[in-house]
């Protein structure tokens, strides 16, 4: 028998990893990337001539978690039709066993090195409200993300925003929600929180769930990080938002997390932490409701999240009407040297 | 669409085959030795060299004790004893070695073997050979994660050679020699200077018909060493661990 030598370990291990694209319409091109279920390929889809993006697990199979998970991120991205959420287009198994969907190519840069190059804070808000659009879609549609953080946001080459990998995503039981439910009857299905007579947002009744923690540090609420499932709602992915805005501004998820932190508004510092309150009770009850803030922040308005001084008021205030205070306070001088001049 | 929708076809990975576990706790006997069998052709080497590179053992008591413990675990049952919900069987094995040579050293009565055990050819020269060419690092010999790293490569190995060995087999049988030698040549002896235009010309064929030669050779490669190491496993979760493993898709 054959000794295989560490470097012929390699290159078997890197030949396998291809799919085999036989007796389908597509063509390889080029591996882009590898994530937590598989590998990412480009490939050219040869009945439309185009380009498309192809997911494909590692390991054949029709059963198991991962395979499930595939499928379902699949069924999910098929019944979430927006123009900030990635188009799936094709669902199947490979000669090979391996389970694989396609969905658009995105060309683009994640939000990470994106935001890099955007300097003005109005610009990135603006961008922040283009994924809280696509998150309040999902969740009006009763799907939750679980996994919000910048390397899952793509931003392409005409400034559009892609929410990308609803790996993890779950459906929630609304009256959105039933073709979503209708692609995964196994899915875990949640109640929407029930307003109670506090109007606490906190009454929440589980079917099914395992309690596995699944998600990313720093971007996961306390509850998905305590695999709390029975408690997921849509403040959890409000949580996420909240630690993705602050990494927008700040380049941190997390509050005071570095030395030499960029000093935040304090608008905009109270928005990130009603959002990232340890407390569901205590965040935006929904997307709309923060990206109303943040909207009202762009405006020059005062945000809900935060309660002004009189001296922050008038700051804003002079902030929002400079040109008009700037336009009257000319006028007045100009009476008074006018007034001065005649009395001379 | 249902999740019936996704099942493969006949020429895909089989799902439903009998693990080397299940089939060494048959009542039938030649099931029994033939389970043994394929799991003593896929872990006797990664034992050899562990027993000689961990309990840093002479050639000759190496191979006594290898020949040792698959006896052992034969007569012991210790596969009986293996549940797949609480670790890897090739933790579970290299566990099971250490504890036959504390055993064997309380005892101090080691005898020969070789009365018991599977009918596999243990080449023990090729071995020492092999353990010669391997790189190891002597200050990471007394860490436990450097112990179950090694033990997992020289698993890898073991498992790669022999689904190489079966793809030679099968190149043989459907009279693609050609192909498991540019397999081999580009995949196995290759190096950084080894191009596709190369062996184009060494085997007077063009690239294209290359690249499709290797791609074909990759596949049932593939599909072999999963096909392997699906009967190694337990159960299908610790297939799809293993297989992570195997083949670095957790580390990439």
């Amino acid at each position: 028998m054959k000794f295989l030598s560490d470097s012929a370990l390699e290159r078997l291990r890197g030949g396998a990893e291809a799919p085999n694209l036989a007796g389908t319409r597509y063509r390889m091109l080029e591996r882009i990337a590898r994530g937590g279920m598989g590998v990412v390929y480009a490939a050219q889809d040869e009945n439309l001539q185009r380009r498309v993006a192809l997911k494909v697990l590692d390991i054949p199979g029709t059963d198991g978690d991962l395979t499930n998970r595939l499928v379902r991120e699949a069924r999910v991205l098929a019944a979430l039709e927006h123009p900030g959420i990635v188009p799936v287009h094709d669902v199947g198994t490979l000669a090979d066993g391996r389970v694989f969907y396609t969905m658009k190519f995105v060309e683009g840069r994640r939000l990470d090195k994106y935001i890099e190059s955007i300097t003005s804070v109005a610009d990135r808000l603006r961008i922040f409200l283009r994924i809280c659009e696509a998150v309040a879609f999902a969740h009006a549609r009763g799907v939750l993300h679980r996994d919000l953080k910048p390397a899952n946001i793509m931003v392409g080459p005409f400034g559009e925003v892609l929410v990308m990998d609803w790996g993890l995503a779950k459906i929630l039981r609304s009256g959105d929600s039933n073709a979503v439910r209708a692609a995964d009857p196994d899915a875990t299905v949640f109640e929407k929180p029930k307003q109670s007579a506090t109007g606490d947002s906190t009454e929440i009744s589980m079917v099914t769930g395992h309690g596995t923690v699944l998600g990313t540090p720093g971007y996961m609420s306390p509850e998905q990080a305590r695999g709390d499932v029975e408690l997921l709602d849509a403040r959890s992915d409000i949580y996420s938002l909240g630690a993705l805005l602050r990494f927008m501004l700040t380049g941190h998820a997390e509050s005071g997390s570095a030395s030499g932190a960029v000093h935040l508004d304090k608008s905009l510092s109270a928005i990130c932490a009603k959002a990232t309150s340890t407390s569901p009770a205590e965040r935006y009850p929904s997307v709309q409701e923060m990206a109303m803030d943040i909207s009202r922040y762009l405006d020059g308005l005062a945000v809900g999240a935060h309660q002004e001084t009189i001296l922050e008021k008038a700051g804003r205030f002079y902030r929002r009407y400079r040109f008009f205070i700037f336009l009257i306070a000319a006028y007045l001088a100009m009476r008074v040297l006018i007034l001065l001049f005649l009395h001379r | 669409m249902r999740q019936d929708d996704f099942q493969p076809g006949g020429d895909r990975f089989p799902l439903t085959r009998r693990s080397v576990i299940e089939a060494a706790r048959s009542i039938d006997a030649e099931e029994r030795e033939r389970a043994l069998e394929a799991l003593c052709a896929a872990y006797w080497k990664p034992v050899y060299k562990y027993i000689r590179w961990r309990w840093n053992r002479p050639v000759e008591a190496a191979q006594d004790l290898t020949q040792g413990f698959f006896a052992e675990l034969l007569e012991r049952e210790l596969l009986d004893k293996f549940d797949s919900n609480k670790s890897r069987l090739r933790t579970y094995l290299r566990v099971c070695v250490d504890s036959f040579i504390l055993n064997e050293d309380k005892a101090e009565g080691r005898q020969k073997r070789g009365g018991h055990i599977p009918h596999v050819a243990l080449d023990f020269a090729a071995a020492e050979e092999e353990l010669g060419a391997t790189a190891i690092d002597p200050a990471k010999i007394a860490s436990p994660e450097h112990l179950e790293e090694f033990f997992e490569k020289e698993w890898v190995r073991s498992l790669f050679a022999l689904a190489v060995e079966d793809l030679r087999g099968l190149c043989e049988q459907r009279e693609r020699t050609r192909t498991f030698r540019l397999f081999e040549a580009y995949d196995l002896e290759g190096s950084e200077k080894t191009s596709y235009e190369q062996l184009s010309k060494d085997y007077g064929i063009s690239v294209n018909d290359v690249t499709n030669a290797l791609a074909w050779a990759r596949r049932e490669f593939r599909k072999i060493a999963l096909d392997r190491l699906r009967e190694l496993c337990g159960s299908e979760e610790e297939f799809q661990r293993e297989a992570r493993a195997a083949f670095g898709w957790d580390a990439k």
